[in-house]
């Protein structure tokens, strides 16, 4: 079983307002978040803990700082790279993908 | 090129008071900020402050943060979001990114207020997925509604190790253990027991030997590190997790201070690289301000004087304000930062070991090694008294300025004095009436209702309840100790919420008459994963 | 650090050399401490040298334990180390933005 990720109420502030729902890709699988919520809010309430693969060593990486600062967190969103989805507005139909050190293809 | 009287870069709690207080005086103020909300850190902050009245104690950060965002909007001063800082450059002059457009400023003069950033540690599996920052924690689930795991060990019992983590479990996440390489609990002890009463383990003098996991963290190990930080073999403790958070310090973002060429010094105290600055917040350079944490780590509070300082400062350079009437309010802002900076915790104390109180009484040795007091500690602080009928019991043990449990009772049962910094004590002919108002006061949810003897045989405590789901009157469960170990069985007398409570709630349990002074949490096993596993992950 | 006649002994391999440190860059502790042994005494010639610090987040992460591992290794305080230069931007950003200016918000 899965766990519910999205706080849906909490003691101290209640309901956490949020988007309306939109539909977007992450490697061509179609996902669900709320509009306007950081990329990667919406990839971790689905699950999603990967974001890219590095240039040098191929290690995975994920979020890191949230806010925007190290850069950990970066993908492919619509075609281009580095873009960092920890402060990064989902919008409905956005095609998210791993990133591998810095394109959408996986190099071996 | 756009001029204003003042350019203020950071939108958290020191930019927007230095905002307001420059705006007010009449300069034409404009604020710069990265991010898509304002507020800084103080909207992930739901906890409720410590100081006085004049410092907001006993509000919410957020709420605070909403506060300073309606009086900004009432002075006039002109909030830009999502707008980065790319460049200060001679002449106080900004660049500054908005959208995928460049804009170019010129300030009379800056403030920079850009806070601080993390500080990280490095172990194998440091870079693993499900390793992150508290501050990403605090961002995820505070302000997204995200849980930032579900199984997750914090690292670091500084201040923000010890309220995200409390954060966390509000959210419902499990925090199997709180780790810190030190040997005593950084931060205040009152946020440490409020965590440790719930259950969550302590290990000082300890720390990560590795994150394991080969695509993302599934597991960590620590162990036991000596007084030269070196481990213990045979120490190892494994925990199954999928998320580790490091909470280990923060240090000045100062870089554009740097860039502008403002005189900067490394001032370990302080965090790292800040600027040199006099004691108005202006650096080398004339005209250029600092407040907050870019200045020298310290916490909200102390940020919103030192805004409101710099602001001053900055409407005087300009010569919005005259030299006596700059000179009173800065007096005032003085005062109100000087009485924050007291205490156990106060700069000048980092580091060095204290032993007894200010009033003379040793120290929980337990609360710095454990996290929460000992039972046979608790007695000797003057906030624990036992007595006839319904009374309040202060388990406030250390020196922090922090007074709104005195101003919260109707009936002046509770008495601090004149030092904010002194540990509350019960007032001997004061009757009290049970209202609550000072267990919903306490910023470190410290502050109990104890009657001793209800009747057969039983007595009651109260104690703020900041979690969901909330117990229901009449119903049966289990006291737990100050160390989060099932003490005795209770049941829920009452359940109390009120708007003045401001989400804290108030629950009476009954337990056995010799269980009234070691009773400090409640749970019930019957109601836990109520809600908890639900299928589906997305949003609906 | 200018002292550059300084003797700062051999560079000794130590087990946690793959440790790393400059999440961008990949850059390890060891090669870190390898390049003092070059000589690389300050942080920008590390900088230069390695590219740690250099990366996406322009050092936000690593700056820190960067000074610490070069200040360990020249057995000095990190406070007398000199922190790298700082230049815009701060932030990641695209040349076409760079070269993109408005006059007005």
């Amino acid at each position: 079983m899965e766990m519910e990720r999205r706080i849906k109420e909490h003691p101290i502030l209640g309901e956490i307002e949020k988007g309306k729902q939109v539909a977007f890709t992450y490697d061509g699988k179609t996902l669900y978040g709320c509009e306007g919520e950081p990329i990667a809010a919406a990839l971790k309430a689905a699950g999603v803990m990967v974001h890219r693969y590095t240039k040098r060593a191929h290690k995975p990486r994920g979020i890191f700082c949230a806010i925007g600062r190290c850069t950990d967190c970066v993908m492919v969103v619509d075609g281009k790279p580095n873009i960092r989805t920890c402060v990064t507005p989902l919008r409905e139909g956005m095609d998210v993908r791993t990133q591998y050190g810095v394109s959408a293809k996986k190099e071996m | 090129m756009e001029r204003f009287d003042l350019i203020v870069v950071g939108a958290g709690p020191a930019g927007l008071s230095a905002s307001i207080e420059g705006a007010k005086k009449g300069m034409r103020v404009v604020v710069f900020d990265e991010n898509d909300r304002p507020g800084g850190q103080l909207f992930k902050q739901i906890h409720k402050f410590f100081g006085s009245k004049e410092h907001k104690a006993k509000i919410r950060g957020f709420r605070i943060g909403q506060q300073l965002l309606k009086e900004a909007a009432d002075a006039g001063v002109k909030v830009v979001l999502g707008a980065t800082v790319e460049g200060l450059y001679l002449d106080k002059e900004v660049t500054v990114k908005i959208g995928e457009k460049l804009f170019h400023y010129k300030g009379d003069a800056i403030l920079v207020a850009t806070g601080a950033s993390e500080n990280m540690v490095t172990f194998p599996g440091w870079t693993l997925p499900g390793v992150i920052g508290a501050g990403a924690a605090q961002t995820m689930m505070n302000l997204h509604g995200v849980k930032p795991g579900s199984k997750i060990l914090m690292l670091g019992t500084g201040n923000v190790g010890l309220v995200v983590s409390f954060q966390l479990l509000q959210c419902g996440c499990e925090v199997v253990a709180l780790v810190d390489a030190a040997p005593q609990v950084g931060g205040y002890g009152v946020h440490a027991a409020k965590v440790a009463r719930t259950g969550v383990p302590f290990y000082l003098s300890h720390t990560i030997v590795e994150a394991e996991g080969e695509d993302c963290v599934t597991g960590v190990t620590i162990a036991q590190v000596d007084e030269h930080f070196q481990f213990v073999p045979g120490t190892e403790k494994h925990f199954d997790v999928d998320t580790i958070c490091l909470a280990v310090g923060l240090s000045p973002m100062s870089q554009l201070l740097k860039m502008a060429g403002c005189r900067m010094e490394d001032n370990p105290a302080k965090g790292g690289q800040v600027p040199v600055c006099d004691e108005d917040g202006q650096t080398s350079v004339p005209g250029i301000f600092v407040a907050g944490d870019v200045s020298g780590i310290e916490e909200a509070s102390s940020a919103m004087i030192e805004g409101r300082m710099a602001g001053l400062a900055a409407a005087r350079y300009l010569g919005y304000v005259d030299d006596a009437a700059a000179e009173t309010g800065k007096e005032m802002l003085e005062g109100q930062l000087l009485s924050l900076r007291q205490g156990m915790f106060a700069p000048g104390q980092k580091g060095k070991k204290i032993e007894t109180t200010e009033e003379g009484i040793p120290v929980s040795e337990n609360l710095l090694k454990h996290g929460f007091v000992a039972d046979d500690e608790i007695l000797r602080f003057p906030g624990v008294t036992k007595r006839v009928g319904i009374h309040p019991v202060m388990e406030c043990t250390q020196n922090i300025p922090c007074n709104p449990c005195q101003d919260a009772c109707p009936k002046g049962c509770i008495s601090i004095g004149d030092n904010i910094t002194a540990l509350p004590y019960v007032v001997e002919d004061a009757k009290c009436i049970g209202c609550g108002m000072c267990v919903a006061a306490c910023s470190g949810q410290a502050v109990f209702l104890v009657d001793e003897e209800i009747g057969g045989g039983f007595a009651s405590v109260t104690l703020p309840y900041e979690f969901l789901l909330l117990p229901e009157k009449g119903e049966n469960g289990i006291a737990l100790g100050r160390d989060g170990k099932e003490l005795c069985p209770a049941s829920v007398l009452d359940v109390k919420t009120a708007k003045a409570f401001d989400q804290t709630a108030l629950l009476t349990i009954k337990v056995p008459a010799g269980m009234a002074m070691r009773a400090r949490f409640y749970k019930n096993p019957s109601r836990e994963g109520k809600d908890a596993p639900k299928e589906g992950g997305a949003a609906r | 650090m200018n002292d550059r006649s300084r003797d700062i002994g051999p560079f000794v391999p130590a087990p946690d050399d793959d440790m790393i440190i400059c999440r961008c860059e990949e850059v390890t502790k060891g090669e870190i401490r390898r390049a003092v042994h070059d000589g690389m005494f300050t942080i920008a010639e590390i900088r230069r040298y390695l590219r740690a610090g250099m990366g996406l987040c322009q050092g936000q992460t690593c700056s820190k334990l960067v000074k610490s591992i070069v200040a360990r290794e020249l057995n000095v305080s990190p406070a007398c180390l000199e922190p790298a230069t700082s230049r815009a931007p701060m932030r990641p950003t695209e040349m076409y933005i760079l070269a993109n200016e408005e006059r007005e918000v």
